[in-house]
């Protein structure tokens, strides 16, 4: 890598993954539908940044790679090449060596690599579909590429002359400077438009004076622009002198250059050059929409994800002091300062759900490597799979998107290997060949659901059972008054796979474990429905967030937890003849359903004496998977917003304990961990 | 959060290869530990016990908003307690990332200790397991202890 260019490794890497998105995103649209003009455009301009970006950074075996690819892209745009299948699978193995490629150089900073055998494939391709029209392979692309990417235009300037441009360039003109109107454009791959924004400027400047420029310096500095810049520059060097000093700037070429005739710019002429000017900038608007269909340009700023780390934690502690306040507000009961605790209490709401927002991140960004994943698995295993993606603009909680995926994977590989029939036995039960797998996400209150749906033959209950019988989970007799609900719970059992049975085991089950697991890990839960013959669904539930979520503090003799409102399903009030015993476990029966009974102050080892009043309690019945359980506690305190913190390594993994809050009146609090605490 | 320990003036630190150390008391013993892993000495602040967690883990305090964890060396290794309740304190220390506060009863000071009168620790006998001694320090007919933080952390 060249030395200077260390600097901008973080930008390149980071744009880079991004084109390398949208590339495997179109090469997939484009595969589906190979007339798809515009996904083809779409490949060949993420493939030509690429070139651009890597050979500026110098990592040439990228640009060599993405250089030959675009060869043969523009062949096929041109028709000079036929679509074909291996043609699409030349370019996903590119693909795939460009991500390597990347992978690389983020790990250890260089990104050599042989691509030979590729680069050879590729040349045969193109010499190959190269019959009728044979250009040097090298420059004749780069040529097209330019055609390509330089829109033509007018020779009409975009400039629009003030009062006082005019002033300055009169004044100029009287002591015989010459007013310079200069177009030039940036190469588009440039990675550091700004830094050459500022070499022209630097160039310029030695003797001459900018005035104007367009889009302003500003904009300019931040590398805010597209390809083009335009001057008005007042300067007493030759203009031969002014293009080739331009000229030398690498990535920068001069389009247009010429003086600037006052006597035209007199204001009758200048609304005829306006009403010329925006004709033009109109088209040009329309020219940059259509090339990247249907992709709005947004402003951003990119921010280190620790900082917004700091800023969350920040607001949780404002959310815990404002708790505090509201305490001492409710006790002095002063209507000015409740007042004034009324406000921060909605400014510090705006401001969490602000930050919350920020730290959101579609689940696109997971999303986006499925298609890939599953067109791959099913080519392996012959079979033909419709994939669709649903609600890709949910939003969740970076700290959870960085989670799922794994899980995800497991939960499509399951349903492509598992869940969907061969084409023959599809055809055989009369469904399409096609399968359909649909991987959908949405929103729904504080969660978000994500589906993963299939159109197989369902859950085999039959031998799910029978395989929890063989692998010792289950008694033969256990097995046979099994509920098939109860029977597919068994799937989530740790014993039930293990990872030497992935390729022989013909049912459901691979690692499922381990997705329950980690959604347990997250504060998700997971479900599944299975209808024999119509296919399989699994459905994750998740919390938008984890760091501050809603909580029921309750009492047990002297020590106060908190609940979780996501898995408490509400709250109740018994007598002590409520409680009934079944096998040893003490049950209550809550609208025609037996729950099991658990006793807090037992299960934590809560020490003290029970309250005295035994007869009456409050039931607390929280959710764990599909199953309600009732928790006895003494006192129900209410509902209040936390800021989980966590206990620190010497305190993880205690089950029932999911972490701690410091509470209002400054003492710790622990959360309850339904999930972990039976 | 009041700070019981008056650090000595650099001139009382005259050893080139020494350390200082916050001396404590547990029980009849006396302890020490490297000032430089000591973060704050704080009075008794209420602590929540934490259900489902090792015996020699107390609780969880709120140190300022941070989650700290303390541990009671007296139950760990069977030390009686002894002194006034008004003396005792929480000896909030650091290694690496990691924060923690041992009970102490009395925290007694803060001495500079040279490399000569650090002994080896196997000839040591305390309550403690050796494997929890670093070392031993003999200052004036009194036997300070140094106790070994990662090991208590481990």
């Amino acid at each position: 890598m060249k030395k200077d260019m260390s600097q901008y490794l973080d930008v390149f890497l980071e744009e880079s993954k991004e084109h390398l998105e949208s590339l495997n995103q179109k090469l997939l649209d484009w595969e589906k539908n190979p007339g798809d003009i515009a996904a083809l455009n779409e490949i060949f301009r993420a493939a030509h940044t690429l070139k651009g970006m890597s050979s500026t950074m110098g990592f040439e075996d990228l640009a060599d790679l993405t250089h030959h690819m675009e060869n043969i892209l523009s062949d096929l745009k041109e028709g000079l090449l036929e679509t074909n299948p291996q043609v699409v699978d030349i370019l996903f193995q590119c693909f795939d060596r460009l991500q390597l490629i990347i992978e690389r150089i983020e790990s250890n900073g260089s990104g050599k690599i042989d691509n030979s055998e590729l680069l050879m494939i590729l040349e045969g391709i193109k010499s190959g579909g190269l019959q009728m029209a044979a250009p040097t392979a090298g420059n004749g692309q780069d040529l097209k590429g330019e055609e390509i990417l330089i829109p033509a235009h007018s020779n009409i300037s975009s400039f629009e002359f003030n009062q006082y441009d005019m002033t300055v360039m009169r004044e100029a003109a009287s002591r015989n400077f010459s007013s310079i109107y200069i177009r030039l454009c940036v190469d588009p791959g440039c990675l550091m438009k700004s830094v050459r924004a500022f070499m022209v400027f630097k160039a310029l400047e030695e003797d001459s004076e900018i005035i104007k420029s367009q889009p302003p310096a500003s904009d300019l500095e931040e590398g805010n622009f597209e390809e083009e810049i335009e001057l008005l520059v007042i300067t007493a060097s030759p203009i031969k002198e002014l293009e080739k000093r331009v000229n030398a700037i690498s990535e920068i070429k001069v389009r247009e250059i010429k003086e600037i005739d006052l006597a035209s710019l007199s204001p009758g002429n200048r609304t005829e050059t306006n009403d010329d000017l925006l004709g033009d900038s109109q088209d040009a608007v329309k020219e940059s929409k259509e090339m990247p269909k249907g992709h709005k340009v947004k402003q951003t700023v990119r921010v280190d994800i620790d900082r917004l780390d700091i800023l969350m934690n920040l607001v949780g502690e404002l959310v815990m002091h404002k708790g505090r306040l509201e305490q001492i507000g409710a006790s002095s009961k002063i209507d000015e300062l409740n007042e004034t605790i009324e406000q921060i209490d909605r400014i510090s709401g705006d401001l969490q759900s602000v930050v919350m927002k920020v730290r959101m991140v579609p689940v696109e960004q997971v999303f986006n490597r499925f298609p890939r994943m599953v067109r791959d698995l099913a080519k392996e295993l012959n079979k033909e799979v419709d994939f669709l993606i649903e609600g890709k603009e949910t939003e969740l909680d970076r700290t959870v998107i960085d989670e799922i995926g794994d899980p995800l994977v497991h939960l499509l590989r399951n349903a492509v290997d598992h869940g969907i029939e061969s084409p023959q036995d599809r055809l055989k039960r009369g469904k399409p060949q096609k399968a359909t797998v649909i991987l959908r996400a949405r929103h729904e209150g504080n969660n978000v659901y994500i589906e993963v749906e299939d159109d197989g033959a369902g859950i085999n209950i039959k031998r799910t059972l029978g395989k929890a019988v063989e692998k010792g989970i289950l008694s033969t007799k256990e097995a046979e008054v099994m509920s098939p609900e109860e029977a597919i719970q068994i799937l989530f059992n740790p014993g039930f796979s293990t990872t030497e049975n992935i390729t022989d085991v013909s049912g459901r089950g691979v690692g499922l474990d381990v997705v329950k697991t980690k959604m347990e890990s997250l504060s998700g839960e997971i479900f599944v429905d299975s209808r024999p013959d119509q296919g399989t669904r699994f459905r994750i539930k998740l919390p938008l967030t984890l760091a501050i979520i809603q909580a029921l503090m309750i009492s047990v003799r002297d020590e106060i937890y908190a609940i979780p409102l996501g898995s408490v399903d509400e709250t109740t009030m018994i007598n002590n003849e409520d409680i009934k015993m079944v096998q040893n476990q003490e049950v209550i029966v809550l609208r025609g359903n037996v729950l099991p009974l658990f006793r807090l102050a037992s299960l934590l080892e809560i020490p003290g004496e029970a309250a005295a009043n035994e007869d009456e309690m409050y039931v607390v019945i929280v959710r764990k998977g599909e199953r309600q359980i009732g928790l006895v506690v003494d006192t129900l305190i209410g509902q209040q917003e936390i800021v989980i913190k966590s206990l620190g390594k010497m305190l993880a993994g205690i089950p029932g304990i999911a972490g701690a809050i410091v509470a209002g009146d400054g003492f710790v609090r622990l959360i309850i961990d339904v999930a972990t605490l039976f | 959060m009041d700070k019981m320990v008056n650090l000595p003036g650099e001139e009382e630190l005259s050893g080139d290869d020494g350390i200082q150390v916050v001396a404590f008391r547990l029980g009849k013993e006396e302890y020490a530990v490297d000032i430089l892993h000591v973060q704050e000495i704080v009075r008794l602040l209420s602590i929540t016990r934490v259900p489902r967690s090792a015996r020699h883990i107390e609780g969880v305090v709120n140190l300022r908003g941070n989650i700290v964890p303390i541990i009671n060396l007296h139950r760990r290794f069977n030390i009686e307690s002894a002194g006034e309740e008004e003396d005792k304190r929480i000896v909030v220390f650091h290694f690496d990332d990691f924060k923690a506060g041992i009970i102490v009863d009395e925290v007694s000071e803060v001495l500079a200790l040279n490399s000569n009168n650090i002994e080896e620790t196997d000839k040591v006998y305390s309550s403690m397991s050796s494997d929890f001694i670093k070392g031993i320090a003999r200052v004036d007919n009194r036997l300070f202890l140094l106790l070994d933080l990662q090991k208590i952390i481990e």
